[in-house]
Parts: structure tokens; sequence; C-alpha cells
């Protein structure tokens, strides 16, 4: 027996911006992208390089953060916990059992998983708000856990893990470069993953997780299996992301993951869109340049007064603040608002 | 022995402590179903404020019944300017403004008053009457302001026909909008009876523990606990909590772990009440209709 083939067109496909197709459009944006951040780090200087890297690796925690909170719904104020996790594997590998520097990678992002699995576990039974203060008090928790002292073998106490970027192999390359060029790779991977991953049949059921839980779970949606491993995918994202960012700044220390990486991360996310994969790329650019831009303006005016410095979060705080009034899906949601204006 | 009604004790006294804000956590939750991450930091600023008046040279009861008044009112025009227009937005958007206020509030403290360590004065008599060695007066005097404070609120809600309006717009809006109450009112008046126990909460920790713009967030989090220990829905459950969680913590800290875990204590408290009994020990299960 077979069913009739029905051949449908998805309406977006045939809607024009300046008489030219939309996905097109799309297409041709992604190739421009690809071809700027591959071409940019022979444009810049090393710290330019050095300052994109570090977006590049925000950008994935905030994919992770995205997974879990714009496709699923759930809150998480814990993700510094996951990325000091992923950066403390990394560096613990490299500097107990001289693991080559990429060979961290994925197992800092298996641990994470594995810790966000079984943090996910009792998700199933924490809702919304209560889920945002069990990941509130593993955030405030996990600096303590760090410093303590009968860890202090692996984790090297509050000093922390000192650690070395690789040499770059390729000569023409130097070490920024070449680390920039393997971040983008990973994220680039790791983008791909969250796109398939987003856009299939497990993409469709998270989202029905996240607009109405008993309609999916009626529609035969294993809700509790869903919610576990999209917290340990979640997990993981960030947990690349950490180890990535230990060998960026070539250093782990317990206070470089407090609460506040977590409050940065879901304002990357925040502003970036909710639920939108690109918008993690824009969030990593807001969590890195804002705040030295802002420290830029705030300098100008005040010089180097140190509690001036403090103005900046309240600057950011009302931004953000601004943002969820006027753009609450974020730059995503703005592009969106935009692109659907011009279309015909 | 003496250790441990020493240690018992002193846990009862930072459990007063607890106890204010987890009370203070719970006045909010049951006004808006949510949780105010930015209680600690709002309860800061308002010692900050009292400090401030004190440094001008008023005196200490005028200065604590000011900061009141001016956390009351704060906590109402937060309410009416910042989460009025969002009433119906989704969670993430009040907790994208929690984390907002925590934010602005913390830096702007740091930024007037700058990050340097402050004393704060006791309002309690440097001796007590008898002779003990076990609690201190200020301690004492905690756990008695915590206790006024609590039948204070048990008044409030049992006995005045605004207690009754504002739990009556919390248990069901709807109806209470029916029957005349303006729900609009009792939501900015929650807010407002939260900061001022929060600013209570505030002058009686920053004796303790020294003033300072990052001084309240192992505090808050010791609050949560307590209050989810307690039970969101039940203020004297709250109290309780808190008290428990002072005590835990430091017969945990003396017996088991250490000084050095205390956070880590809470993470695990606030943890395994979540699994087991949700709704707290004194907390009533709330059933959702579907």
């Amino acid at each position: 027996m077979s069913f009739p083939q029905t051949h449908r067109v998805n309406p977006a496909e045939s809607y024009r911006i300046f008489g030219v197709l939309l996905p097109q459009c799309r297409i041709a944006l992604i190739v421009a992208g690809c071809i700027l951040a591959l071409v940019t780090p022979f444009l810049v200087t090393n710290f330019t390089v050095f300052q994109l890297t570090q977006v590049a690796v925000y950008a994935i925690a905030v994919l992770g953060l995205n997974l879990l909170t714009g496709f699923t719904g759930q809150f998480s104020l814990g993700h510094s916990a996951f990325y000091a996790l992923g950066a403390y594997t990394a560096a613990i590998l490299v500097d107990r059992y001289d693991v080559a520097i990429y060979w961290t990678i994925l197992p800092a992002g298996i641990v994470c998983f594995i810790g966000g699995f079984l943090f996910g576990l009792p998700a199933l039974r924490l809702e919304g708000l209560y889920l945002a203060l069990a990941t509130f008090a593993l955030a405030v928790a996990m600096p303590q856990l760090l410093r303590y002292e009968h860890f202090e073998g692996f984790t090297g106490g509050v000093q922390g893990i000192d650690l070395f970027k690789p040499d770059s192999p390729v000569p023409f390359l130097n070490s920024d470069q070449w680390l920039y060029y393997f971040v983008l790779f990973v994220g680039a991977l790791l983008l791909v993953g969250a796109w398939n991953l987003t856009r299939g049949r497990t993409g469709r059921a998270m989202i029905a997780i996240r607009d109405n839980p008993i309609a999916a779970k009626t529609m035969g949606i294993d809700t509790s299996l869903y919610k576990s491993v999209t917290f340990g995918v979640s997990g993981f994202y960030t947990g690349v992301a950490g180890a990535l960012g230990a060998i960026v700044a070539e250093f782990v220390a317990p206070d470089s993951f407090t609460f506040f990486l977590s409050v940065w991360l879901l304002v990357g996310m925040v502003v970036g869109g909710l639920g939108s994969i690109m918008g993690a790329i824009a969030g990593g650019f807001f969590i890195l340049y804002v705040p030295n831009f802002s420290e830029a303006v705030v300098e100008f005016f005040y010089g180097g007064d140190p509690s001036a410095k403090a103005l900046i979060w309240v600057a950011f705080g009302t931004f953000l603040i601004f943002t969820v009034y006027v753009v609450p899906n974020g730059l995503a949601g703005l592009v969106r608002w935009c692109v659907g204006r011009l279309v015909r | 022995m003496d250790l441990f009604l020493q240690q018992t004790l002193g846990g009862l006294a930072t459990g007063a402590i607890y106890a204010l804000l987890a009370l203070a956590v719970v006045m909010i939750y049951q006004a808006i179903d949510h949780f105010n991450f930015a209680q600690g930091e709002m309860a800061m600023f308002s010692t900050f404020i009292a400090w401030q008046l004190i440094a001008w040279g008023a005196p200490y009861w005028v200065a604590f019944a000011a900061c009141l008044v001016i956390s009351f009112i704060g906590g109402m025009a937060i309410e009416r300017i910042i989460f009025a227009p969002i009433h119906d937005a989704p969670v993430l958007s009040h907790i994208v403004i929690f984390i907002a206020l925590t934010l602005i509030f913390n830096a702007a403290a740091g930024f007037i008053w700058e990050f340097t360590i402050k004393e704060f004065p006791s309002p309690f008599p440097a001796a007590l009457p008898f002779k003990t060695n076990l609690i201190g007066p200020h301690e004492l005097g905690i756990v008695g302001v915590t206790l006024v404070m609590l039948g204070m609120i048990f008044a409030f809600f049992r006995f005045t026909p605004v207690g009754l309006a504002m739990r009556a717009a919390a248990a069901n809006p709807d109806s209470a909008r029916l029957v005349g109450i303006s729900v609009r009112k009792m939501l900015a008046l929650g807010w407002g009876l939260a900061a001022a126990i929060g600013a209570v909460a505030g002058m009686m920790i920053a004796p303790v523990v020294f003033l300072e713009p990052n001084m309240m967030l192992g505090i808050l989090l010791y609050g949560f606990a307590g209050a989810v220990v307690g039970g969101l829905t039940s203020p004297g459950g709250a109290v309780i909590g808190g008290f428990m969680m002072g005590v835990l913590e430091n017969l945990a800290g003396t017996y088991l772990i250490g000084s050095e875990l205390k956070l880590t204590f809470a993470l695990v408290v606030i943890i395994t009440v979540l699994l087991f009994k949700p709704a707290g020990l004194f907390g009533r299960v709330v059933v959702q209709r579907v």
C-alpha cells in the first residue's frame, strides 16, 4: 500500500527580498560569513584574533544554554558550573595525565554530558523556577568545591592550573591563528550538530515540550527522557566551550567560574535570541565586546576610578531590562522582523 | 556537649538571619509565584540607605524606620514600574529581569558607597543582663526580631482585611477581582512588604558580616534553602526552615564537612528537598488542574 505523495512548498521559500529568493539570500549570507571568519585572522592583530577566539568559545557555551532554554524551555543559572567542569577536565587531563590538548575536548564534553544528564534527572521533577533555583545553588557552590582542600591534588586549589597554548603545526600560522582555526572548526561542527538536532523529529519534540508539556506527553513524547538528554547535550556543549576556554586563557582557577559567568551566558542568550542558533554567535560577540566597550566609555568620562567601573554594570542591567521590553526575541528576533518587513 | 550546645545556639542565631530572608522570599513567592533572585541585593541596598542615614547623624531607630519606609516604597515602585508591564510575559523574562536588578543594585551600591567594608551598628545593648557565654546579645536580638516579625506577619494576614485581600489575590486573582479586590495593588503591596522585611534582614545581618555590596550572595542561598525546606507556601514554615538551616550549617560544619563547603551544603539540602519533598516540610502540595 502506498500513500499518495503530496508535494508541499514551504511558503518561506517563495518570498523575495529585493528580488532575490529568501533561501538564496540565506545561503549567500552564510557563505559570506564563513569566508569572513576564515580570512579575518590574516587581516587583524594577534590580540584581535585572541578576542575572536574567545567570542567563538562564548558562542559555543551560549549555544549549549540555548539548546536547553530556547528549545526545551528549561532554565539554568548553573551553566558556569558545567563550563568549569569542562575547563577543569581539560586542564587536569593535560596537567596530570599529559594528554595532548586536542584530545581533552571530547572527554571534557563527555564528562559534562554525564554531569548534565545526572543533574537533569532531578530536573524531571523540578519545573521552571525550581530548576532555576537548583542550578543557581550549583553555580554559587561551584567555586567553593573547586577550592576544596581535599581535591587540591587534582584541582590545584586556589591557585588553579596553568596551561600552555599548542604550537601551530602549520608553518604560515602563528599559535594564536592556529588556535582560532581550531576553535572555529570545533564550533562549526557543534553548530551544524545543533542545527540538525533541532530541525528534525527530536527538535520538534523539544519544542513541543517547551510550548505545552502536557500536550507533548499526550502525543507520546517521552518528556523525561528528552528533558534530561537535552540537559546532557547542553552540558556537553558548555563543557566543550569550557575546555576550549581554558586552553585559550591558558589558565583555570576557581574564581573564573562564579555565578556571574552564568549571568553572562544567560545575557548572551537573551540578547542573541532565544531558540536561535545564529543568535548564539551574536551572543558570543555581545559577551566579549559590549563590556569592553562600556568600560571604555566609562573610562572616557570618569578616568580610572574603580567605583565608577560599577557604572558599567548598572548600564548593563538597564540594557538587559530594555532588551526584555523592546526586543524580547533578541537580535535574531529583530533580524527576523526586519526581513519580514522587507520581503515581498 | 558544651560544643554541641554552643554550635546549636550559634546556629539558631545565624538561622534567624536566614529565617528573615526566607520570610521575605516567601512573601514575594506568595504574591507573584516567583523567586526573587534580587532579594539579597535589594536587602543590601536598603541596609546601605540606613547606613547613610546614620552616617548623616540620624539616631539608629529613626534611620531604621526611615529605611523601612523607603524600602517599602522602593519595592512597590519596582513592581509598578518594572514588573507590571510584563506581568504576562514568560518566566524567563522575569528571571532575566531579576538578574538585571541584581546587577543594578549590586553595582549601584558599589558606585555610590564604594566596595570597601563598612561597620554597621547593632541596636542591642553590648552586654546581656544575665550571664552566659553561649549566645551574644546581638544574636539573641536577631532571634527576637525574627519572632516578632513573624508574629506581625501572621497577625497581618490572619486578622486584617488587607491581609485577607492579599491572600485572596494570590490564591485566585480572577475571583478576587470579581469581589472588588484590586489585584494590582495587592501585588505592589506584596513587593513593598517583602522589600521592607528584606531591609530588616539586611540591617540585622550587617553588624555580623559587615556591610559591603557582595555580602548577600551566600546568605541569600541559605535564605532560599530555608524557604525551600520550610515550604514556599508557608511563612511560618520558612522561618522554621531558616532556623533549621542555621543549626544544620553549624552542626555539619563542626562535625561533618568543615567550614569550607558551607555553600555546597546548602546546594545539597536544596536539591534533596526538591527531590523528595518538593512542597517542603510545612508547605501545601499544589495540584494543577489540566
